[in-house]
């Protein structure tokens, strides 16, 4: 399992000719319960691959969404421990492919060295760092690899050709193409030019090219899919329906029809 | 800690450093590594740099003998033989942080950047870099928490009279750490034509290595004042610490000599509460805002809120070079309180006649232990030097509330 699950589940999405869905939640926003049930329900709805997004102090990557989301998941107790928990409720119940999606200081407070293992035990399949380069995550990687947890590098609009193949060199699972130069939730993201870039990617480096960054209704998610990719992420739209709902019911409806739509899309 | 055994790497300070930042920013990062290397050393630059030190910022800055201070915690003359203060409060802006302003913002300019973008604490480096924008001619924002916004509102006052435009942050502490984020984001969204100047000897590699190499004039010149003004090197050189500009400048230039380097930092309410800023003497190692570091962090990896009465100091990081050097043992760091720099400034004031930031208060806060352990170590008196790191008029109402002690 592990890498083979993110690589079977990007396989059978390009047979059925679509890019893979996948959906960002952060953990403990409202709550880890609120968490868990609006993962369930982003499954339930159609998506193929769930990022678990770990709360933290400082989202120096992240728009006001998320931003404010991480601050009210960690008032509500969410972090990396609680995010594991959540993905092993998940993993019993489903086959999808699961991403940590983390920043690094709460890597390191839970050890480098320690984290794959633990990751892989709990039924995650995948880790992203939004800020660890591949330069500062040697020992990280050592570790993944041992644990065949799959390490998502990113690529910027900013990362030169050369770099882009430094970047994907020994990479596992699939690159994560970031649409634009800015935050999560830009608004004005150039996504049909990030498209043809993502899937000129994926064609030099042999590697699934997902894109994320400003992806949040289905006409958008439709028009990355049409280059050719392997995947489209959405994560602030889905922290914004998250955050407008009143109470659990209205959460995971919300994210029902949000995700719904998404996958009609594509 | 057990020392790494990978082999040191540019942008390292022992274990500690690095570019821990979103991918999107490393390449201007490696443009500017690469600037560092080779406009910062033209001769074109230096003339250009040292000549707006000279004939705009007003240096060199005096070095000045405290008698009557050094009396005040001395009376008998046993600890401290001599006490002599680098006055960079002269600077234009009344702080150090034009050295690094000036320099960054000419540098920006010459990578062709159009906008400058900061962080501020306590305003200084947001002066400092206003002032920088204004007399280089770009346009300049800074990001400032909403709370520093409220408690530094003469240097916000001033940063507006200058033309640039400050941007209060209301998230998290709303202090200094959040300003910094938010101009991450700033920046990674406009790192094309932008240049984010860093204030500190912190953040990713090189700004640490940059700010230290624009800072270290205030050491370069405090050596040689001492050796003609005192006729010898001091047996101790005092700096207070936040991310550490100040102190790294002052001790850059004594890394080689046989002086005690001594940083201080922010105790806040003290060490056996929560609300303290001393990340090396009370932090783990972690990362924030893209370098390795010590920093106040929990089990989880959050970040911690810092909390001293000087915006400045309010910072749960700490420059990389630093915590290699608490690590290594080349520089021994203390800490001080609010209570015990509010008490520093008045005693300054009263027997100075200089009116000291409450940043630079820490530093002198501990001027009398420093000189007690010291001399015992030494079995004399000894000669201490500590920079006086900025001015004290925007502090004015907190010391007026806290009044004297």
């Amino acid at each position: 399992m592990t890498v083979a699950r993110i690589e079977r589940c990007l396989a059978r999405c390009r047979s059925e000719g679509r890019p893979a869905l996948v959906i960002y939640l952060t953990i403990g926003d409202p709550s880890v319960e609120d968490s868990l049930a609006c993962a369930r329900a982003a499954l339930a709805a159609g998506a193929d691959v769930l990022e678990l997004g770990v709360p933290f102090s400082d989202p120096s990557a992240d728009g006001p969404v998320i931003a404010a989301a991480s601050h009210r998941a960690i008032a509500s107790g969410g972090s990396l421990a609680r995010a594991l928990d959540v993905a092993a409720e998940l993993r019993r119940e489903s086959d999808a492919p699961l991403v940590l999606f983390s920043y690094v200081n709460p890597v390191l407070a839970a050890g480098e060295a320690a984290l794959p293992t633990r990751a892989i035990a709990a039924g995650v399949d995948g880790l992203l760092v939004v800020d660890l380069p591949p330069e500062e995550g040697q020992r990280l990687r050592a570790a993944a690899d041992a644990a065949e947890l799959a390490i998502i590098p990113l690529v910027a609009p900013t990362t030169s050709e050369a770099r882009q193949l430094e970047v994907a060199r020994g990479a596992r699972g699939f690159l994560y193409y970031v649409s634009v130069a800015g935050v999560t939730g830009s608004a004005d993201a150039p996504l049909a030019r990030a498209a043809q870039s993502a899937a000129a990617l994926a064609a030099r480096v042999g590697l699934p090219v997902v894109v994320g960054f400003g992806i949040d209704t289905p006409d958008k998610a439709r028009q990355v899919a049409s280059a050719g990719v392997d995947g489209v992420v959405v994560g602030s739209a889905v922290v914004a329906a998250i955050a407008a709902a009143g109470d659990r019911a209205g959460r995971v409806a919300a994210v029902t029809k949000l995700v719904s739509a998404l996958r009609a899309a594509l | 800690m057990k020392p790494s055994m990978d082999p040191p790497r540019p942008g390292y300070f022992g274990q500690f450093g690095g570019r821990f930042v979103a991918e999107t920013l490393v390449p201007a990062l490696e443009e500017l590594t690469h600037a560092l290397a080779t406009i910062v050393p033209s001769a074109e630059f230096q003339a250009e740099w040292r000549g707006l030190l000279e004939h705009y910022v007003g240096r060199p800055t005096p070095l000045s003998r405290a008698h009557r201070l050094a009396h005040a915690l001395d009376p008998e003359g046993d600890t401290i033989a001599e006490l002599w203060l680098k006055r960079e409060d002269l600077c234009h802006t009344g702080a150090h942080k034009i050295n690094n302003a000036l320099g960054q913002v000419l540098l920006a300019k010459q990578l062709g950047k159009r906008r400058i973008i900061a962080e501020t604490g306590a305003g200084q480096h947001g002066v400092a870099t206003a002032t920088a924008a204004a007399v280089l001619g770009l346009p300049c924002e800074v990001y400032m928490g909403a709370l520093d916004v409220e408690r530094q509102a003469p240097n916000v006052a001033r940063m507006r009279l200058l033309g640039a435009r400050v941007i209060p942050v209301q998230s998290g502490a709303r202090t200094l750490k959040d300003a910094m984020n938010e101009a991450l984001r700033d920046w990674v969204t406009h790192v094309a034509h932008t240049h984010y100047c860093v204030g500190s000897a912190a953040g990713p590699h090189p700004y640490p290595t940059l700010v230290s190499e624009l800072q270290r004039v205030i050491g370069d010149e405090a050596r040689q004042q001492l050796l003609a003004q005192s006729g010898q090197l001091p047996d101790v050189v005092v700096a207070c610490i936040g991310g550490g500009s100040n102190a790294i400048g002052m001790f850059r230039a004594f890394m080689d000599d046989p002086v005690a380097l001594v940083g201080v930092e922010a105790a806040g309410e003290g060490l056996d509460t929560s609300r303290h800023a001393a990340t090396i003497t009370a932090g783990t190692v972690g990362v924030l805002h893209g370098a390795k570091t010590r920093v106040l962090s929990d089990a989880d990896g959050q970040i911690l809120q810092a909390h001293s009465i000087s915006a400045g100091l309010d910072y749960p990081g700490v420059g990389p070079e630093h915590a290699a050097l608490a690590q290594s043992g080349r520089a021994r760091y203390l800490t001080a309180t609010d209570d015990e720099a509010v008490a520093a400034a008045h005693l300054v004031a009263r027997e100075e006649g200089l009116l000291i930031a409450l940043e630079t208060a820490h530093a002198f806060a501990r001027l009398g232990s420093v000189a007690r352990d010291f001399g015992a170590e030494r079995g004399r008196p000894v000669r201490i030097a500590v920079c006086l790191s900025g001015r004290g008029d925007k502090d004015l109402a907190t010391l007026m509330e806290r009044g004297s002690s």
